[in-house]
């Protein structure tokens, strides 16, 4: 066992520190709306122009051919710069790796440099109205079109985070309305600008707009735009599915780093309660302490568990079915933390936005809100207890 | 960077294993109940004789002079075993407390004997007043404020106390000041007494992710069989959900208790918090698993001739030893938040 990391590995590390503190915008507004989106998109032509937007890809589609190891560092020091979340996260962190793994070389020179370079922007089609965690039941068809070479969708998405900004959307189609549930689903990528496609944005519960329906009524994809075999979607998406619950999506350095925010905040509360502010008066709350404490330590266990799986994953044993686990705690370590530090702002948790006596400008009851999000995107968590007790465990399906 | 045992630390856990298997099974953790001293001595010696118990012991003293890391997958096997007999005490924390701070002749009245077996010591440090195993041990490394003393144990006054784990035998031990030979007094004696502590801790973690994994195991195997309805109790979504959390907090216990056992390898400044967070959370996972085992289990495990009470008095036991869950997160809370 060691846990330090080689002279080369900090080199890299105070690399990306120095640029990461001279370049992160602050302050600004949620990429989830209208105007913040541009402005984040902005911020990530920035990252790719200095070549930080996708690091550990070959430098041939733009990145620096970073191991993982360096990949885990750079996330840490994105985070700890306190540098916002990606808006391009979709098309980065989900579709990239499944063109690596399935792509042809036209596909991966066509769509991974406008990726990296957030001209391109990629949000995801899974969840349908009648199918959300059951993946399997989507309805939205593409049928053959041999004349014009390719295939015409129809049918409806929803849920799709940014759907309403982005560009292009990937996601899964019925291509044989015969086969069994799990087969007969073709994995396409759809242009939203492409004829027939309607996208109507939905608000959602913390106030931003990214939501989006998205309708496809006899929308043309050509050939080249089916990613992996024809009716063989269900495979390359659950190698999709995988890393978003696994480690490339929820790198442990956004949770360490709000766990040192709880921390924080703790002792601002703490140092206004000493001087008889009524409203600070919850810190101190020794059962809070201990929450404060147990936040840190499960952002703790994230991490280290992190690095577990990627020695794992570097010697050759990938997480399989264990990264429902990883999607099960972080998802409710992001609650509590939010839980707790709510509890910590007492009268004050309810304010957001600029109102004149909001904390952090609100940001925790946004935070939390967001927080709540994650137990059920990417599969609910009831699933992933589900996939946990079966796969991991063993326990029998039926 | 690497979070891993080595293929070495791995081989010599499962040759642990593999003795336990055969030598430690369920029948022999009933018979720690039951018989007078509550203990194999045949069990012990074969553990010596693979170098078990004289892990940390030095070298020049005819040990092993291994690390908490190197330690740390056997206590996990001796946890999963539920194995009677105070290796925490004498290999994890006696034989390192005394090969750092004692004086040569300390040393090497006691560490030898350690290494070959032939000696069984145990200790009884400010918070940790029940001393397990004093009836066979012959050393007793025990701390008075600042001071860190060795006694024999035939010049010890025992007071039998009653674990709820019964092949836990506890007594309070009391002496006269002329018989303690002093180990390290002073600020030394302090840090001294804190890091037998922490090392104390880390093993009780180590023990109770293994007594745990074990309880999950048996209890997978349970709710597979056993039919209810018409069909294995396994294939209901609430069971199904118990047991995935035993094993989500079970997975993100182990590797702090692992980095904590690296920080007292490599004497780094975060030892107490690292102690402190792989005891709250590795004792929170097993008194979790504890009550899921039971619960999944329904009433055969509310009965004391089914084996599995013997692992559940046993995480109840070592959670409440070595500082409980509660005043571990407080420990934290005190080196994060007070400065």
């Amino acid at each position: 066992m060691d846990l330090n990391f080689t002279d080369a590995e900090e080199a890299f590390r105070a690399e990306a520190r120095a640029w990461l503190e001279a370049n992160v915008p602050h302050g600004l507004p949620s990429g989830d709306t209208r105007e913040g989106f541009d402005l984040h998109v902005e911020w990530e032509k920035k990252l790719f122009d200095a070549r930080w937007s996708v690091v550990s890809w070959p430098e041939e589609y733009g990145g620096r051919g970073a191991t993982l190891w360096e990949w885990l560092i750079f996330e840490e020091e994105y985070y700890r710069a306190g540098a916002p979340q990606r808006v391009t996260q979709n098309g980065i962190f989900l579709l990239a790796p499944t063109i690596f793994e399935f792509g042809t070389d036209a596909q991966k020179s066509r769509f991974l440099p406008a990726m990296a370079a957030a001209d391109d922007l990629w949000c995801q089609g899974w969840s349908e109205p009648d199918a959300g965690s059951d993946l399997a039941g989507i309805k939205s068809r593409a049928v053959r079109d041999d004349a014009a070479g390719g295939w015409r969708i129809s049918g409806q998405k929803t849920w799709t985070t940014r759907g309403a900004f982005c560009n292009w959307l990937f996601g899964l189609f019925r291509t044989d309305p015969e086969a069994e549930r799990h087969k007969g689903m073709t994995y396409l990528m759809v242009p939203l600008d492409a004829d027939g496609v309607t996208v109507r944005g939905v608000g959602r519960l913390d106030g931003d707009e990214g939501f989006a329906e998205v309708f496809f009524d006899d929308v043309f994809v050509a050939d080249d735009l089916v990613l992996g075999e024809v009716d063989q979607g269900w495979g390359v998406a659950m190698a999709t599915t995988s890393s978003e619950r696994g480690l490339t999506l929820r790198s442990p350095g956004r949770f360490c780093a709000a766990a040192d925010r709880l921390v924080d905040l703790w002792k601002r509360r703490s140092a206004l309660a000493a001087s008889g502010d009524p409203a600070a008066v919850a810190a101190g709350d020794p059962a809070l302490r201990e929450d404060v404490a147990q936040s840190w330590i499960d952002a703790e266990a994230y991490r280290l568990a992190t690095l577990a799986d990627v020695t794992g994953i570097v010697e050759g044993r990938p997480q399989g079915a264990r990264s429902s686990l990883t999607k099960i705690f972080w998802s409710e370590l992001d609650v509590r933390l939010h839980e707790t530090a709510l509890a910590l702002l007492g009268p004050s948790a309810e304010l957001v936005d600029d109102s004149p006596s909001a904390v952090d400008g609100g940001a925790w009851m946004k935070g939390y809100q967001f927080s709540l999000s994650g137990p059920i995107y990417a599969g609910t968590n009831e699933i992933q207890r589900n996939v946990v007790a079966e796969r991991v465990l063993g326990l029998p399906r039926k | 960077m690497r979070f891993a045992f080595t293929d070495d630390q791995l081989l010599f856990r499962d040759a642990v294993a593999d003795l336990l298997a055969k030598e430690c099974p369920p029948d022999v953790v009933r018979g720690a109940w039951d018989d007078e001293t509550g203990r194999r001595p045949e069990l012990w010696a074969a553990l010596a004789e693979m170098g078990v118990v004289g892990l940390t012991v030095p070298e020049a003293h005819g040990g092993f002079g291994l690390s908490e890391l190197d330690l740390l997958p056997i206590l996990t096997e001796t946890g999963r075993f539920a194995f009677p007999g105070p290796l925490l005490e004498t290999t994890a924390v006696a034989a390192p407390l005394l090969a750092e701070n004692a004086s040569a002749d300390i040393a090497q009245r006691w560490l030898p004997g350690i290494a070959s077996g032939e000696v069984v010591a145990t200790v009884a440090l400010a918070g940790q007043p029940f001393v397990p195993d004093a009836q066979l041990a012959h050393v007793l490394i025990a701390q008075r404020d600042d001071r860190l003393v060795a006694v024999a144990t035939d010049r010890l006054r025992l007071t039998p106390e009653t674990s709820v784990d019964g092949a836990r035998r506890l007594s309070r031990a009391d002496w006269d000041v002329a018989d303690e030979a002093l180990i390290i007094d002073g600020e030394p004696g302090w840090r001294a007494a804190n890091r037998a502590f922490d090392r104390g801790a880390v093993a009780a973690s180590a023990q109770l992710l293994g007594l745990a994994e074990h309880l999950l195991a048996v209890t997978v195997e349970y709710v597979a069989a056993r039919k209810q309805f018409g069909v294995p109790i396994g294939t209901f979504q609430a069971v199904k959900h118990h047991l995935a959390d035993c094993e989500l907090k079970l997975s993100f216990a182990r590797p702090l208790v692992a980095r904590a056992a690296y920080s007292l390898a490599h004497d780094l400044p975060t030892i107490e918090r690292d102690t402190s967070a792989a005891k709250a959370m590795a004792s929170d996972a097993a008194a979790f698993v504890a009550r899921q085992a039971l619960q999944c289990h329904g009433a055969i495990a509310y009965t004391v001739e089914y084996d599995v009470h013997m692992w559940l008095k046993r995480i109840w036991a070592l959670t409440a030893a070595w500082g409980d869950a509660a005043w571990h997160r407080r420990r934290v809370a005190h080196l994060l938040l007070d400065d």
